[in-house]
């Protein structure tokens, strides 16, 4: 463990290291030296603008999220949520307030892009939805569905019992979202396309 | 063991002899279009004329060793449906004639594992990239798994159909690749991937049009390193999320040595490391139907008659791996 003010890496994923420092979340893209440097920079400089866009965005739609406090060129720094991910604490009652945090969210047009439930953090009774390092605007079914179906893989894959965390989603979502129905039924579909993730 | 293979989903009619050691003997045809991209009832016609002269051939070379196949395989699908139904054709009589079982092979599944026999890789996410797929996949719970794919039109098609607009001559990957070593200079391009997914059309279409604007070898340089960057990105997210240690290079497009080297320095600097094939398993092959179904008729399977129909749309993750 670092000392108070140091720096300590709490996470690190394929595009990112994720460190909290003086109580805040600091994430900041790598450079990938396969890539060109101009391509490589363009595309760190893209994601993380769009990331603390989306953030942000997603707050004003109703989508408890971490407050973002600053942006530089390839690094968000960020609210500390503390809280415990919902991969460790999920129960029936959570998942359906997941349906309807994800209805909120899609609601407003955005996709999450990796809706797992290491990525949702349950503090102060409310479900908040962090690593908006994927997401991107669209209000297709097919995106949307996408989008719950990765949150169904995820709980047929790490948890116990999933069908009834899936049914208390679907009652979630489909009491926030109008659109529910037709996506629920893309969910099946894209199911047995076989599609992975 | 020994079993004989029959490939021919697309552009090239190939037959192989394989047994747990190697590759016995193995005899090709190649489609070239007259002009354009492949046409599938051309391509067809071009597998039903050369069938008697690549299938004789093999069975010519095994009669002379006295190699008898165990079993007939033959690439079921994903492919051009007129394709396969000549090649289903050609491996239904043989299975009769010598009276050994058929088996019905996924041509992807087939690319995955005779990459996986030639190269020495284990257990690696996968990136198979083609004239007609671009996907990434990993074995999980039984089955090759689909991490991420094209949603749209596969990478070699992207190059192919941007090398047609400038006139470069079928097939447009290797020109490509030699122009792309004369450029000067990166020319932005739309680089489009969603979550794991990617889009290669959008990218094709700029690249035509910059074109027009540029100096050619710098647009030929500029679509590989935005579409290679693209597939390293999402192989890399997959072997991320799939913990997966190794990577491997499968299909046509593989023969791209700028690919390679990308994965390559990919791996490095995530401690994992790459596999890439012999050139020669790299595209369609023979071999690969054969080594694939001796792994399948070791396992038990076999592929009756009746269910011995073309399946163009065949997706890679239907098949159960029963061998791994």
């Amino acid at each position: 463990m670092g000392q108070e003010g140091d720096a300590v890496e709490i996470g690190r994923g394929a595009e990112a290291v994720i460190t909290l420092e003086q109580g805040k979340v600091r994430k900041v893209r790598l450079a990938k030296s396969y890539r060109l440097p101009e391509l490589d920079e363009r595309i760190r400089a893209e994601r993380t603008l769009r990331e603390a866009r989306i953030t942000s965005d997603a707050r004003r739609h109703g989508v408890p999220t971490p407050i973002i406090c600053d942006v530089m060129r390839f690094e968000i720094e960020m609210e500390h949520l503390g809280g415990e991910k919902l991969k460790d604490i999920i129960t029936p009652e959570i998942s359906e307030m997941v349906g309807e945090m994800v209805g909120r969210l899609h609601k407003g047009g955005i996709i999450h892009g990796d809706l797992t439930t290491s990525n949702m953090i349950l503090k102060s009774g409310r479900v908040h939805l962090i690593d908006f390092g994927l997401a991107f605007y669209e209000s297709s079914v097919e995106a949307q569905g996408v989008d719950v179906h990765v949150y169904f893989q995820t709980l047929e894959s790490t948890h116990d019992r999933p069908q009834e965390l899936i049914d208390a989603f679907r009652a979630g979502y489909t009491r926030i979202y109008p659109g529910a129905e037709a996506v629920l039924e893309r969910v099946n579909e894209i199911k047995a396309r076989g599609r992975y993730l | 063991m020994i079993v004989f293979g029959l490939e021919g989903t697309a552009w090239n009619l190939s037959a192989a002899l394989v047994d747990e050691r190697g590759v016995l003997y193995e005899k090709s045809a190649t489609y070239v279009p007259a002009k354009g991209g492949i046409h599938p009832r051309e391509a067809a016609q071009h597998h039903a004329e050369h069938m008697a002269k690549v299938v004789g051939d093999v069975l010519a070379h095994s009669r002379e060793s006295g190699l008898r196949p165990d079993a007939i395989a033959f690439s079921q699908g994903p492919g051009l449906g007129p394709c396969l139904r000549t090649v289903a054709t050609a491996a239904r009589v043989l299975s009769q004639r010598f009276s050994v079982p058929l088996l019905g092979v996924n041509h992807c599944v087939a690319h995955i594992e005779v990459g996986k026999w030639q190269s020495g890789a284990r257990d690696p996410a996968v990136i198979y990239v083609s004239g007609a797929n671009s996907q990434v996949l990993a074995l999980r719970q039984g089955r090759y798994r689909i991490f991420g794919e094209t949603l749209d039109i596969s990478i070699g098609n992207a190059i192919d159909k941007f090398a047609r607009s400038v006139g470069l001559s079928h097939p447009g990957g290797p020109k490509v690749e030699e122009l792309a070593l004369k450029a000067n200079r990166y020319i932005p391009l739309p680089y489009t991937v969603k979550g794991m997914d990617l889009s290669f059309s959008g990218l094709s279409t700029a690249a035509t049009e910059a074109a027009k604007k540029h100096d050619l070898a710098d647009v030929c340089y500029s679509l590989q390193e935005t579409a290679f960057a693209m597939l390293v990105e999402v192989t890399e997210r997959a072997m991320a999320h799939a913990e997966k240690k190794e990577t491997m290079l499968v299909g046509g497009v593989g023969a791209n040595k700028r690919l390679g080297e990308m994965l390559n320095t990919m791996c490095l600097e995530r401690g994992a490391r790459f596999y890439l094939p012999p050139r020669k398993f790299m595209g369609d092959n023979g071999s690969m139907i054969a080594y694939t179904g001796l792994l399948m008729h070791k396992s038990g399977r076999q592929t009756p008659i009746e269910e011995s129909g073309v399946r163009p749309n065949y997706r890679t993750d239907d098949v159960a791996v029963t061998w791994a």
